[in-house]
């Protein structure tokens, strides 16, 4: 019975998705507007909206880490990607870059394809390393967390560059049908990737390498393959997450733009039931994950405190879940659950004799 | 057969009665009892997966208990960790070396119990005390070396030389000697003996009967985690001793025999004169369509490393593996699959089990691999291969949804090899199929070996059980010390003359 | 011959942490010399000016030499440049007493993230990270200002120092660091606790297996370096006079890439605190270039670091890949001789 499964995962997502709801129900109780959403201009206004639009970039960046993780790996350099990618792209528009050496600027598909390209090779280096030199994924990927952003300032000189080109905006402030933009992207890019997880073998095989390398390899699979692919996705993600960050303040920050970032995303999808050892992944999860933190980030800008704070609410929220999925209390769980049914334990001891 | 009862209560150091011990699936001991007296030497024996290393486990505090008494001097006991054990004062050595790489063979004999001077440790009087521990087993080594600098014999013999400078009165051997050669075992058993004879209790597990017979006083025999009972060495002939460990297992098997191979057997794979880098020298063998090829040898001997080999794990330096007549390079096992190669690899929770996946996801696995990313079998045709395959070879699981590390090892290899068969193979090596699994289940493998055959399919049987090998195998390779010693024709086969091979080296 | 090229394999990577610090510090000389590179002033400012990374520096080489890392140290260490203003100049609590707090505060910090760890099972990784975020957030509830010490004995304590020649000195924050280099350099050496945290690193399981308390030696590891990373925050605040919440972000990157240079392995069992120390002074070296030629901006640091990260890394995953081919060849020698 394939049921089984389905009502597995969605216990999973149903622990994440109940998170959501009581930090949502708190705002509500916090400030009874919260769920109100207007139509001004033809667009959607509100908390939802908001909260929806804001955790974009971290969602993005989550949906390619789930992939990450799911190997057993870790991309620390996601957020330090998602500063190059504003560095990269701000520059090819103005081409003003201190590197680059663009007199002109480019036709703006080009700038995307190119600021894709780059955080993608990057992803694809992490990769390589993990993959085929066999170096720790916090320690391969810790290289371009330190590297990524010193990149970026080379290229803007260190200045914070900004620009007023229109199409770029649309990224990151356009609205379209009702909603902003950047909803619409990350909708794509959770597709994609989810039809590309889910509806492929793909999926399979990151399930598999995460689980147990060596019998996956046994089994026929290039798990080098596999790993270099998620790392290159999760690369990509940086790389769209940050055309929508920097397009978002139209403005290339190299030091500040993404920070922490990663470890955000990391957290999307520790929330969303994917474990940090690899194995099975949920995409949904992540997504879900994303919303809890902004969704919790914005119940404290309720309070009138510095919005840092809500880094003190965000520990204690990620200690019950992550002591809630802990072995400790799994073991606990299960225990019980053995002494509740040891039917099924003589059971499969008689289907063995046989 | 003999019970506590029989001994003085002050002779027995350590008793354990009753002893349950459940996991996911499987009920690994039933009511096991066991009593270790002063001063002897006594043998775990049983087949893998007998629960021997469970017990021990247990007794020393790796896992816990779900039921049953362990009493150390009279007095019950709960040890809670290896750590707890030894300061109880039960110590243990285990197969795998369990030391520290790292460190230095003077701190790995005395890792947490350094000799110290006031809050420091004390490096002379520990390489100095370290060197006094590794004379009375006749090593002379540096002491200040790390411990990877050295051979696992000796590695082996460190390990033993910390379990013994702990005041130890418990000493348990899990299988001590498996690396060890002859000269090393005596001595190892000169120190066991004198142990013995200080009043120490000693359990010594191994599967090599000679050694046994050589050491023991006692000998305690398990079956499927139930107790078969104990027993006095000299009580208990080693054919008895033999038949108490593999049970009722002679009936199920006496029903396998070969299949009498037909007529037209042709060569789908061969080895030419295949050599490889530090793994094998020299092997040259055919195997045949509707032929169970039987691989004997002893572990290292080049058995694994040959199957290896044809399956694109290992890659040859020189010579030529050829399918159905044509030279091939196989460069990974995505390539062995291709070529319809499978593989049912020796250790199976490493390499073959993938436990957090459900069983239907294990089943596809392989032929997912060979079919690439893009050809995805939906839900409901992996869904029908997965309830195929289950119905197919008797996997006992209450659904195909099921996570695989949940079942018995028995089921799993089933599973493993149900992976194998989605792919519609010509060729399946099968290495130590039947290892650490249950009788019954041993059978099935072996019958569903011979329907292959049947069936066509070209088949390599590697396993330590000679008994085995006979019983199944058209043709046999022996193998001893990575090159391939001689073949023989199924007219010939019997037990008695491959061990002549293995042990001798007596042409064939 | 051969045995005692494994032996030496893992000194390697902190052997040539030290090699490339004099490189370094050599072409520095060469190029800059008439601008007053080897000038012992520049020299002692190496440690004047990292005292703090360095503490902080000993601590996280003991975590990832157990195989463990630890997100928290720059927010625990920015908490204690807030927890000492705060106390100092808003409370009125004497600073003596503060310090000592702080210094508590710190070490219980560590301790809970050691508990989550071990007897939760909760990764290192992702308990740190809570550490971080608990850190950090506390610093912005206390207050969003930065608040400047003005408590005139923590003041007289950072402006204390001793005189050497060629107009250099040494302060209070170089002696407490080499004070806790020192502690860490015997307890890694000679203490049961850091021998304990080697075994742990190189083969967890066996550690176990041998009896050793691996749980109280896990727990231990992260409450030293909770100690560490407040102590390492009082020498900022010490450098700095002040409390703030964004003092020290991004510190835990600088620490573990000083910590990796310096030649401990990622991947646990190997490491040394004095190569820690090296770690710290190639970085500072690379800092003193930058200013040194003027011309260059301060992310020419982050994209050398990276480069040497690299390069360390490749370094020590090759080290690694040719102990493990020594150590096949031995037991295939092992095993040839087995046959019976």
């Amino acid at each position: 019975m394939s049921g089984l499964a389905r009502r597995m995962t969605s216990s999973k997502l149903f622990s994440s998705l109940l998170a959501l709801f009581v930090i949502l129900l708190f705002n509500v109780f916090l400030n009874p507007g919260f769920l109100s959403i207007t139509i001004v201009n033809g667009h959607l206004f509100g908390q939802l909206i908001d909260i929806l639009n804001r955790s974009v970039p971290v969602m993005i960046l989550a949906i390619g880490m789930t992939l990450v993780i799911a190997t057993g790996g870790t991309d620390l350099s996601c957020g330090a990607l998602l500063a190059l990618a504003g560095a990269v792209s701000i520059s090819l528009i103005r081409g003003s870059s201190t590197i680059l050496n663009a007199d002109t600027a480019m036709p703006f598909p080009a700038v995307i394809v190119i600021t894709l390209a780059v955080t993608g090779l990057c992803g694809l280096w992490n990769g390589f390393l993990v993959a085929k030199l066999g170096i720790q994924p916090i320690v391969a990927t810790l290289i371009f967390m330190t590297a990524g952003r010193g990149m970026a300032q080379l290229i803007t000189g260190a200045r914070n560059l900004t620009t007023n080109y229109a199409p770029y905006s649309v990224i990151g402030q356009g609205w379209l049908l009702l909603l902003p933009v950047p909803i619409f992207i990350a909708a794509g890019v959770f597709l994609i990737v989810w039809y590309f997880a889910r509806r492929t073998a793909f999926g399979l095989f990151v399930e598999a390498v995460g689980v147990n390398p060596s019998a996956a390899r046994y089994s026929g699979i290039n798990s080098g393959l596999v790993i270099m692919i998620v790392y290159t996705v999760s690369g990509l993600c940086a790389g769209v997450s940050g055309l929508i960050y920097a397009s978002g303040i139209m403005c290339a920050d190299a030091n500040n733009a993404g920070l922490n970032y990663e470890l955000d995303a990391i957290l999307a999808t520790v929330l969303g039931g994917t474990s940090m050892t690899g194995g099975r992944f949920y995409l949904g999860g992540s997504v879900i994950g994303a919303l809890i933190i902004m969704a919790l980030t914005k119940s404290i800008y309720a309070f009138d405190v510095a919005p840092e704070s809500a880094l003190v609410v965000k520990a204690f929220v990620v200690v019950i879940v992550v002591l809630i999925q802990s072995p400790f209390f799994k073991a606990r769980l299960a225990s019980s659950r053995v002494r509740r049914g040891p039917g099924e334990i003589k059971n499969s001891g008689a289907g063995e004799a046989s | 057969m003999e019970g506590a009862h029989d001994i003085p209560r002050e002779d027995i150091l350590l008793e354990a009665s009753g002893i349950d011990k459940i996991f996911p699936g499987v009920h690994a001991l039933k009511r096991v009892n066991f009593t270790l007296r002063r001063g002897e030497v006594h043998s775990l024996m049983g087949e893998n997966g007998a629960g021997k290393s469970t017990l021990v486990k247990c007794l020393t505090g790796v896992y816990g208990i779900d039921g049953g008494i362990i009493k150390y001097l009279g007095r019950e006991i709960r040890p809670e960790s290896p750590q707890h054990a030894i300061s109880i004062g039960i110590s243990s050595v285990y197969q795998e070396v369990n030391l520290c790489p790292n460190l230095s063979v003077a701190e790995n004999i005395f890792a947490g119990r350094q000799p110290m001077r006031g809050p420091f440790v004390d490096w002379r009087s520990l390489e100095e005390r370290a060197g006094k521990v590794l004379e009375r087993f006749d090593i002379s080594i540096d002491v200040r070396r790390s411990l990877d600098s050295y051979s696992i014999a000796i590695q082996q013999m460190i390990a033993i030389a910390r379990a013994l400078d702990i005041s130890a009165r418990v000493l348990i051997l899990d299988e001590p000697t498996s690396s060890l050669d002859k000269l090393e075992v005596e001595k190892l058993f000169r120190i066991v003996r004198s142990l013995r004879d200080d009043g120490m209790g000693i359990i010594f597990i191994t599967h090599f009967l000679d050694q046994v017979y050589e050491i023991s006083d006692r000998i305690t025999v398990l079956r499927n985690g139930e107790l078969v009972g104990s027993y006095r060495t000299e009580d208990l002939p080693k054919i008895d001793l033999v038949t108490k460990m593999v049970g009722k297992d002679f009936d199920e098997l006496s029903s396998v025999s070969r299949v009498r191979a037909g007529e037209a057997r042709d060569v789908i794979i061969s080895l030419e004169e295949v050599s490889a880098y530090q793994s094998v020298e020299n092997v040259s063998l055919e195997m045949r369509r509707g032929e169970v090829l039987g691989f004997a040898g002893l572990l290292g001997s080049g058995r694994t490393e040959t199957a290896n080999l044809m399956f694109g794990i290992e890659h040859n330096s020189s010579g030529a593996i050829k399918l159905r007549g044509t030279a091939v390079k196989l460069s990974s096992p995505k390539d062995a699959i291709r070529n319809r190669i499978a593989f049912c690899p020796e250790d199976r929770k490493r390499d073959g089990v993938i436990g957090e996946l459900s069983v239907r996801e294990n089943i596809v696995l392989a032929l997912q691999a060979r079919l690439g990313i893009f050809k995805y079998r939906t839900l409901r045709q992996q869904n029908e291969l997965a309830d195929r395959y289950i119905k197919l070879l008797g996997i006992a699981t209450p659904d195909a949804e099921k996570k695989l590390g949940d079942l018995s090892g028995g089921n799993q290899q089933k599973v493993i090899l149900a992976r194998w068969l989605a792919t519609e193979p010509e060729v399946m090596l099968l290495d130590e199929p039947t290892r650490g699994i249950d009788v019954g289940a041993k059978a099935e493998i072996m019958k569903l070996t011979l329907d292959l055959c049947r069936e066509g399919m070209a088949i390599a049987f590697i396993s330590s059980e000679l008994d085995e090998i006979v019983r199944i195998s058209n043709r046999v390779i022996v193998m001893r010390d990575r090159t391939k010693i001689g073949e023989m024709e199924e007219d010939g086969l019997d037990q008695e003359s491959i061990l002549r091979a293995i042990a001798g080296g007596v042409a064939v | 011959m051969k045995k005692k090229f494994s032996v030496d394999l893992k000194y390697i990577p902190a052997i040539s942490a030290i090699v490339l610090f004099f490189i370094a510090y050599a072409i520095g000389g060469a190029l800059y010399g008439d601008r007053g590179f080897l000038r012992l002033r520049t020299f002692t400012s190496i440690f004047t000016d990292n005292a703090y990374l360095g503490v902080s520096a000993v601590g996280m080489t003991l975590v990832i030499i157990s195989g463990g890392i630890d997100l928290s140290v720059g927010s625990v260490a920015a908490l204690s440049t807030m927890l000492i203003a705060w106390g100092t100049e808003v409370l009125g609590v004497d600073s003596a007493v503060m310090i000592l707090l702080v210094l508590l505060t710190g070490t219980l910090l560590g301790f809970l993230m050691g508990i989550l760890i071990d007897k939760f099972s909760v990764p290192p990784f992702i308990s740190t990270l809570i550490g971080m975020f608990l850190a950090r957030g506390l610093c912005f509830i206390i207050s969003i200002q930065s608040i400047t010490i003005n408590d005139p004995f923590f003041r007289s304590l950072g402006r204390w120092k001793i005189k050497l020649p060629q107009n250099s000195y040494i302060n209070l924050s170089v002696i407490i660091y080499a004070a806790t280099l020192i502690a860490g350099i015997v307890i890694m050496q000679r203490t049961r606790f850091g021998r304990g945290i080697y075994a742990f690193g190189g083969n967890r399981q066996s550690a176990t297996l041998m009896g050793l308390p691996t749980s109280r030696i896990q727990i231990g590891i992260y409450t030293f370096n909770g100690f560490c990373s407040a102590l390492s925050g009082i020498l900022f605040a010490l450098y700095m006079f002040s409390g703030y919440g964004r003092h020290l972000y991004g510190m835990e990157l600088d620490v573990i890439s000083s910590v990796v240079i310096g030649g401990t392995l990622l991947t646990g069992g190997v490491g040394y605190p004095i190569g820690s120390l090296f770690g710290i002074m190639i970085y500072s070296v690379i800092l003193k270039f930058i200013s040194f030629n003027g011309s260059l901006s301060s992310w020419w640091t982050k994209i050398a670091v990276g480069v040497l990260l690299l390069f360390f890394i490749v370094m020590q995953r090759v080290t690694v890949v040719l102990a493990n081919r020594n150590k096949r060849q031995l037991r295939q020698k092992t095993q040839g001789r087995t046959a019976p």
